[in-house]
């Protein structure tokens, strides 16, 4: 009674090993912002092989085609398997040689149907997009999950930065932040992410583009303050179980 | 062209390196009823002659919209034009659908030559017996293409393509250099006269042509009726007043002589009569 699948179909018991079930080396939360010139996008450059920081020299921004900045968290491997498809879009559309280029809103609608289409295959890329650019003027910021939920913004989080970014950029962001008041802002953000994201390391980019195009900062650390006196002794004066 | 021992397969060369049957797909163009574009910076004019078989029947439907900001004109077998419209529209939706962009008019327009193409390399195929002008926005403004059914195309600031098309062609040469900055309206006057130029002495009514406009800001559509009229009787009426203006200056001191003729060799229709 049992009913033979095709060789390559992602149903039956033999397919579960092929399929993603969880990831295994993953990145924290990005954070980007639209600013007066673009987009300014901050990530930290830590690999985690679950609760071990085990990668901390990884990039997780990256520039597609002229236009537009991609950040990802998640699954890294993953990661590089959509740049690759990336890659061979922009390639295609460069080899046109027509005076047309893919935008930011075209790119992010791509990821959003690859997305998509791996999410109803039961075998995601187990990612959360950031995808940011402007073209001609227009600025553009959106995101896609690995479900393929999309959305843009005037600032977008992953993960961890939704919780703990995106209300300090709700207080804060308005429109025609000049450069400096939003790298302050992106690094307000990302130090509450350090004090607070177990995954988080003190390494991070921050990433801009704009119409002349991409650029990305050296790998840099954030200055922390460790004395509050409220974290001295932490433990005087509770209540124990034992 | 006559009969030769090369003609009957697409897949057949001739010895002095011609393939005839691609030849003869593109008499076929030349056989079905006019059809012109033209364009300026922002927006282009494609217009066509529909001619009915009969009085009892409805005329064949030439130009078909393609998407918001792609339409084209078809001359030759009509079948064929609707089987690459049904392509073409299909390709804008699948590249609208998966980019959330309009397709840039110029790759439609390789993709369509490319399958034409196929046709002319295969043996048990035949080459698509249909011009396209296919008018289009793209990022850098407003495009007319011509694609033809040996899988070139061109891209044209004015064209006609179909029977007694090079009278439109002879009055588009004259005109052409003032398209570019041509308003939308005089874009579709210079159409309707065009087509009135393959008309021969037919009287240009708007329920023997279609026009249609596409433009920056001004998605693809085809003008009804009623609007095609007004705008033929209002260069119509300009033409009658010019006609007694202009032979007095020919013949000079012929006075009201002049003038009689001058309304005499319009359209047989007399100022009083509109």
């Amino acid at each position: 009674m049992a009913s033979k699948q095709p060789e390559n179909s992602l149903l039956g018991p033999e397919a579960d090993s092929q399929r993603t079930l969880y990831p295994n080396v993953t990145g924290t939360s990005v954070v980007a912002l639209k600013y007066k010139d673009g987009i300014l996008m901050a990530a930290d450059m830590g690999g985690s092989y679950g609760s071990t920081l085990r990668y901390k020299n990884v990039e997780r921004m990256k520039a597609i085609g002229k236009h537009s900045l991609l950040g990802a968290s998640g699954e890294i491997s993953d990661f590089q398997e959509i740049l690759r498809y990336l890659d061979d879009l922009i390639l295609y559309d460069n080899m046109w040689d027509d005076g047309n280029s893919l935008g930011p809103k075209e790119v992010h609608n791509y990821l959003t149907r690859l997305m998509y289409n791996r999410r109803n295959k039961f075998n995601p890329l187990w990612n959360s997009l950031v995808l940011g650019g402007i073209k001609n003027g227009e600025k553009y910021l959106g995101t896609v999950s690995m479900i393929g939920v999309n959305f843009e913004d005037d600032h977008v989080a992953t993960g961890f930065g939704n919780h703990l970014a995106r209300p300090i950029l709700r207080q804060e962001w308005h429109e025609n932040l000049s450069f400096e008041d939003g790298v302050r802002l992106l690094e307000k953000c990302m130090r509450v992410l350090l004090y607070r994201d177990r995954s988080a390391i003190n390494k991070l980019q921050i990433a801009k583009i704009t119409e002349e195009g991409m650029t990305i900062s050296q790998p840099y650390s954030l200055k922390t303050y460790w004395e509050f006196s409220a974290f001295e002794n932490p433990t005087q004066g509770a209540v124990g179980s034992w | 062209m006559f009969r030769n021992q090369y003609d009957t397969d697409v897949t057949t060369w001739s010895p002095a390196g011609r393939l005839f049957q691609v030849e003869y797909a593109m008499e076929a163009v030349k056989q079905g009823s006019a059809a012109i574009g033209l364009r300026s910076k922002t927006h282009i004019v494609l217009g066509c002659v529909n001619k009915a078989n009969s009085e009892l029947s409805s005329h064949q439907k030439k130009i078909f919209k393609v998407d918001d900001h792609i339409g084209v004109a078809i001359a030759g077998l009509t079948a064929d034009g609707r089987v690459l419209s049904r392509y073409m529209r299909n390709e804008c939706i699948n590249y609208g659908f998966t980019y959330e962009s309009p397709l840039p008019v110029g790759r439609l327009v390789v993709q369509l030559a490319d399958k034409a193409q196929v046709c002319t390399q295969r043996s048990w195929k035949r080459p698509y017996g249909v011009g396209l002008l296919v008018a289009g926005l793209d990022e850098s403004g407003a495009h007319l293409y011509y694609n033809c059914p040996s899988g070139n195309y061109f891209e044209y600031q004015a064209f006609a393509i179909g029977s007694r098309s090079q009278a439109a062609k002879t009055y588009l040469e004259r005109r052409f250099e003032n398209f570019a900055d041509s308003s939308r309206d005089d874009l579709v006057k210079d159409a309707l006269m065009a087509i009135r130029e393959t008309l021969q002495g037919e009287t240009l009514k708007s329920s023997i042509c279609t026009v249609a406009v596409v433009g920056v800001g001004e998605p693809f559509h085809i003008l009804d009726q009623e609007t095609v009229q007004q705008i033929i009787d209002a260069f119509e009426i300009v033409g009658e007043q010019e006609g007694p203006a202009a032979e007095p200056d020919a013949a000079a001191g012929q006075g009201a002589a002049a003038a009689d003729q001058g309304g005499s060799t319009d359209e047989g229709v007399a100022p009083m009569d509109i």
